[in-house]
């Protein structure tokens, strides 16, 4: 590891100061990724600036029809809280799926966000279920917030404080994880909104991070079963491929984990 | 036996220090003034090293020196050997190219060290190695086997022409040529032993320190087998002479094979530490695990066997392309010749063998012994094939293996080895009533009604261990002998040391060798101490590697017991006044059998080194040492079943039950036995499931951490349901034959017969990711 500065922030305001101040700032939640790349050498921050003992960050809030996270909150508060199982069991269903439970006490939302790694979990829950990813500058929806491998609408410095996901009326994930990493090699979320729109996000499987599928929408926006994938065709074209997947069998594990989905979430 | 003695399930002593963090191992260790070394490795496949410019790098804060391969070439540090020599079919010796520890001019791997920064403290030692320049010229390279052996390849080095190490028979070619002229059927194999890497959870580590006044080095280093290391270290890398050359082996995290061997790292440290005139420390990573840790496995074989009309085995053709990698290692040469090809008969009657086997370079990560060594690649091919023959010969793979089962012991294989005792039928009756076979078929149907695809795979593994005796494998090329070394130590008050050649890196020596004193004296295990590892402190010993410690090392022991109870018996009548045959020794007295006189160890003890009243001409002390050769290998041998269930939509197997019933001879600990069991059967799982060192066609590592290998974790594993069927083994004393292995060179089979019997497609490569598994099922 290069040498660094490292800045505990009391508030969201003092890490937005820290950071303008840094020559080469980054921020630090759960540290799940900065960590290991800053051990490797393959980052050098200047300024490493800490969110996750900023306490207007961490916290679940359900309001009627919307559960708020706070950004730093855990995957573990997520998984465990009541509110979120009530609410939304397909979200704490996920949380609860991420990583191993060291991972869950440390990682956070927010990071999981920012970070957008094509294989983490919370993209797909956020892009699914229509999420809003607040700021502490603005509001940003989440069709427009990831814009491709590790990258985002995020402008620099700005901080993710919470994200607002809208209560569906049926929800349900299912992961397939990568044999090592435990990433998801193929995840796919599907939400029926109280509108009755239909929402699938695919994570794992794209070349350019999370991603919507049109035809399993509208295959479930004629019949929520999981029976109603069973015709639709998934291209494996822009699909990922490696020594634990290839694209073929990635577009293959979209549908049988949007069928599973379906399934989970009756 | 004794609550402690043998076949006793003892907890294990050593795990007090291990669970509260009390170990000591190398990376623990610091010393007045120490350095630390980071090395610069070759992102290169296959490259010439133009240049080195540390001009920068000397000038930076902290840095103690930077030295180069051409440095240590120059200093006549010896290149690494190859310790055991094969002669090709053609008469010819083995051929390698040269192995300095950091290369002067080519680099053939990723991970191969070009320098090493020596700095105040390993962060500056990176900081530095960032600033040091080194001007590659690249190279084209081979990073498999068919690439390697392509006519036009790249070539590796100029002393093997074609890349090729050597090309070795073994068996009577005209015997099985005949044999399959008579064949009422044959059966064609091809398949692939995939490459492994070892990862213990200890990574290597070494600290030299030489002592200028003395002219005296001190190594530390994670090794598991300290004498065999000052040994190379003094006879063929000009380091120093054995008695100014000391190592240590603490507390050493695993090896698996992969410490038995010198490497550059620790040879680097011993030379830089008195270049420098301070004590040296490297530790390496994770990543430098994957880089440079010996690899294991890496076959590509075909094989045909020959049935007659009655399905009785004719005779087995073998041809092998064993992978080395970039350089030849420790006892590489050795894996798929002398711990392979001579296994090929498995637990069966095969009249005629013949077996091939071609070592080539690659661009790749030297390869080595890991975890059964050549065995399990033998083990696999014969149990894949006996599946192969069942289905092909349409017979139940149990009735096929049954009839053609060794029955008869002695047996002498057509392939050097002759198995010295084992019950075959038992141990595949009792996996067969363990996972309840007879009631597959109806599991299968009702998985079938549940749109999951069952099967159920058999592996009956036969494995030589304590490889010996020393004459035998000498005449085979073995550059070392393989007997081991023991002191007993009885103190004047009665406890008692035991010295051993024996390395313990996991296994539970301190425990178990402590248990043979405690059955034998009748003492408590708490009374007696295990020293290893400290090559001031034992004379000498080979160390710990195939599952040979018990059957050799715990022998080697008993021999000196003898001669100390020996002693001790003689000192006890004296003091009895009674006739030393009628001595007996029980709860750690000697007792004048039939009366009620006796005299308790440490009295014994005392009286040999006050020397106030001993036998007339008797030495005072009571301490005895031995050296054991054994006469033959042992055999451990058993079967084991694996029923699993694959997700046709996913390709993902799942474990409905793992039975193993082995054959070790005598156990001394069960409950440790047990544990090297699953161990070994997670490392066996793991190559037929998820584990493959990949390189990509430009010799690129493609999983070199975690996030791309896959070890196998507990929920990987299934529960596992053990049992014993005991032959004792008739070439030592106690009846041993070793452990260690015997999961990792049955477990693979098992599994893949089982997953390939699910899908009902007879090929299907290691690891059976779910990938893979799906795309065989729903292959055309």
């Amino acid at each position: 590891m290069y040498e660094t500065n490292y800045h505990r922030a009391s508030s969201v305001d003092e890490a937005a100061a820290l950071f303008a101040k840094g020559k080469e700032a980054k921020y630090l939640a759960g540290g799940h990724t900065l960590i290991p790349v800053m051990k490797q050498r393959l980052a050098g921050p200047s300024d490493v600036i800490d969110l996750a003992r900023i306490k207007e960050l961490v916290g679940i809030e359900v309001a009627g029809d919307t559960v708020t996270v706070k950004a730093a909150t855990p995957h573990y508060d997520v998984a465990a809280s009541d509110a979120v199982r009530k609410a939304i069991p397909a979200l704490s269903s996920l949380a609860s799926q991420i990583g191993d439970p060291a991972v869950r006490h440390r990682g956070t939302i927010g990071g999981s966000l920012a970070n957008n790694d094509p294989a983490a979990d919370y993209p797909a829950a956020a892009m699914a279920l229509g999420a809003t990813i607040k700021t502490n500058k603005r509001s940003i929806a989440a069709d427009d917030f990831f814009k491709g491998l590790f990258s985002t609408a995020l402008q620099d410095g700005e901080i993710i404080t919470a994200v607002s996901f809208p209560v569906p009326a049926k929800a349900g994930y299912a992961k397939f994880p990568h044999p090592a990493s435990r990433f998801a090699l193929t995840g796919v979320f599907v939400a029926k909104a109280k509108s009755g729109d239909v929402r699938v996000a695919v994570t794992g499987a794209s070349q350019s991070g999370v991603m919507r599928s049109a035809a399993i929408e509208a295959a479930l926006k004629a019949n929520w079963a999981a029976s109603a994938v069973d015709g639709v065709s998934v291209s494996s074209s822009g699909l990922l491929s490696d020594i634990h997947g290839s694209s073929d069998y990635r577009a293959n594990l979209i549908k049988v984990m949007a069928q599973r989905a379906v399934t989970a979430a009756g | 036996m004794g609550v402690e003695g043998i076949g006793a399930s003892v907890v294990r002593k050593e795990d007090k220090r291990f669970i509260t963090g009390k170990g000591r191992y190398v990376d623990d260790i610091k010393l007045q003034g120490m350095t630390y070394a980071h090395f610069i490795r070759s992102p290169h496949a296959h490259a010439r090293v133009r240049g080195i410019d540390a001009s920068a790098a000397l000038k930076m804060p902290g840095v103690v020196a930077v030295l180069n391969g051409k440095q240590i070439v120059d200093d006549k540090v010896g290149n690494l050997i190859c310790g055991w020599a094969i002669t090709s079919k053609d008469g010819s010796p083995m051929k390698m190219g040269a192995w300095p520890a950091m290369a002067p001019e080519t680099v053939r791997f990723v991970g191969q060290a070009v320098a090493v920064v020596i700095a105040e403290s390993k962060n500056l030692a990176r900081d530095a190695a960032e600033a040091v320049v080194v001007d590659y010229e690249e190279l084209p390279a081979v990073a498999n086997v068919a690439a390697s052996i392509k006519s036009g390849a790249p070539q590796l080095h100029p002393e093997a022409p074609g890349n090729q190490v050597y090309d070795w028979v073994i068996g009577d070619e005209n015997a099985v040529n005949g044999a399959f002229a008579k064949a009422a059927n044959v059966v064609k194999l091809d398949l692939t032993n995939n490459r492994l890497a070892p990862n213990a959870m200890e990574p290597r580590s070494a600290i030299a320190d030489y002592d200028a006044a003395e002219e005296h080095f001190t190594l530390y280093t994670t090794s598991q087998n300290p004498h065999v290391a000052r040994l190379v270290l003094s006879a063929f890398y000009n380091i120093a002479p054995e008695h100014k050359l000391r190592v240590i082996a603490p507390d050493v995290g695993g090896g698996f094979g992969s410490k038995i061997y010198i490497y550059p790292e620790e040879m680097v440290a011993l030379w830089a530490s008195k270049r420098v005139g301070r004590p040296v420390k490297w530790t390496g990573d994770r990543t430098e695990a994957f880089l440079t840790d010996a690899h294991g496995r890496d076959h590509v074989t075909h094989a045909e066997m020959a049935f007659d009309k009655d399905n009785k085995i004719l005779g087995l053709r073998v041809k092998t392309y064993a992978n080395f990698g970039a350089y030849m290692s420790l006892f590489s040469s050795s894996v798929p010749t002398y711990l392979y090809a001579t296994l090929l008969s498995g637990q069966y009657n095969i009249p005629a063998i013949h077996a091939e086997v071609i070592g080539v370079y690659t661009n790749t990560t030297p390869v080595d012994a890991y975890r059964g060594a050549g065995r399990p690649e033998a083990s696999y091919l014969v149990e894949r094939m006996m599946e192969t023959a069942a289905r092909q010969l349409k017979v139940d793979p149990a009735e096929l293996r049954r009839r053609n089962f060794i029955t008869q012991f002695p047996h002498q294989t057509p392939v050097i080895m002759a198995y010295d005792t084992g019950d075959f039928h038992a141990s595949l009756d009792a996996a067969m009533k363990a996972i309840d076979y007879a009631g597959f078929a109806a599991r299968k149907a009702k998985a079938k009604s549940e749109g999951k695809l069952r099967g159920i795979g058999l592996s009956c593994y036969i494995e030589a261990c304590g490889i010996a005796p020393s004459k035998a494998v000498g005449s085979l090329g073995a550059g070392v002998g393989l007997w081991e070394s023991a002191e007993v130590r009885v103190n004047p008050v009665g406890t008692i040391e035991i010295l051993t050649g024996s390395h313990s890196h996991g296994q539970g020596h301190e425990t178990t060798f402590c248990q043979l004193v405690a059955d034998r004296l009748g003492v408590p295990i708490s009374q007696v101490s295990i020293v290893h590892g400290d090559t001031d402190k034992v004379q000498f010993g080979m160390g710990t590697y195939g599952s040979r410690s018990a059957a050799v090392g715990l022998t080697a022991i008993l021999k000196a017991m003898e001669k100390m109870e020996a002693k001790a018996k003689k000192i006890a009548a004296h003091a009895l006044e009674a006739s030393e045959a009628d001595i007996v020794i029980e709860n750690g007295e000697f007792k004048v059998t039939g009366t009620d006189k006796s005299i308790a160890l440490p009295m014994v003890a005392l009286a040999a080194y006050t020397a106030h009243n001993l036998p007339d001409g008797m030495e005072p002390g009571l301490k005895e040492s031995a050296f054991y050769d054994p006469t033959n290998f042992t055999f451990p041998a058993g079967a084991y079943i694996c029923e699993i269930e694959v997700d046709p939509s996913t390709g993902k197997t799942n474990f409905v039950n793992f039975v193993a019933a082995d054959d070790f001879g005598r156990l001394i600990n069960p409950m440790i036995v047990e544990g090297q069991v699953h161990g070994g059967l997670a490392q066996g799982i793991g190559q037929a499931l998820l584990e493959h060192a990949v390189y990509d066609a430009n010799g690129q590592p493609v999983t070199a951490s975690f996030m791309d290998y896959t070890m196998p974790r507990a929920d990987d594993l299934p529960s596992f349901k053990l049992s014993h069927t005991t032959t004792l083994c008739p070439g030592n004393p106690l009846g041993i034959k070793g452990c260690g292995e015997a999961g990792a060179i049955g477990a693979s089979a098992a599994v893949i017969n089982a997953i390939t019997d699910a899908i009902g497609k007879n090929n299907l490569e290691m690891p059976a990711t779910p990938d893979r598994v799906w795309r065989t099922i729903h292959a055309a």
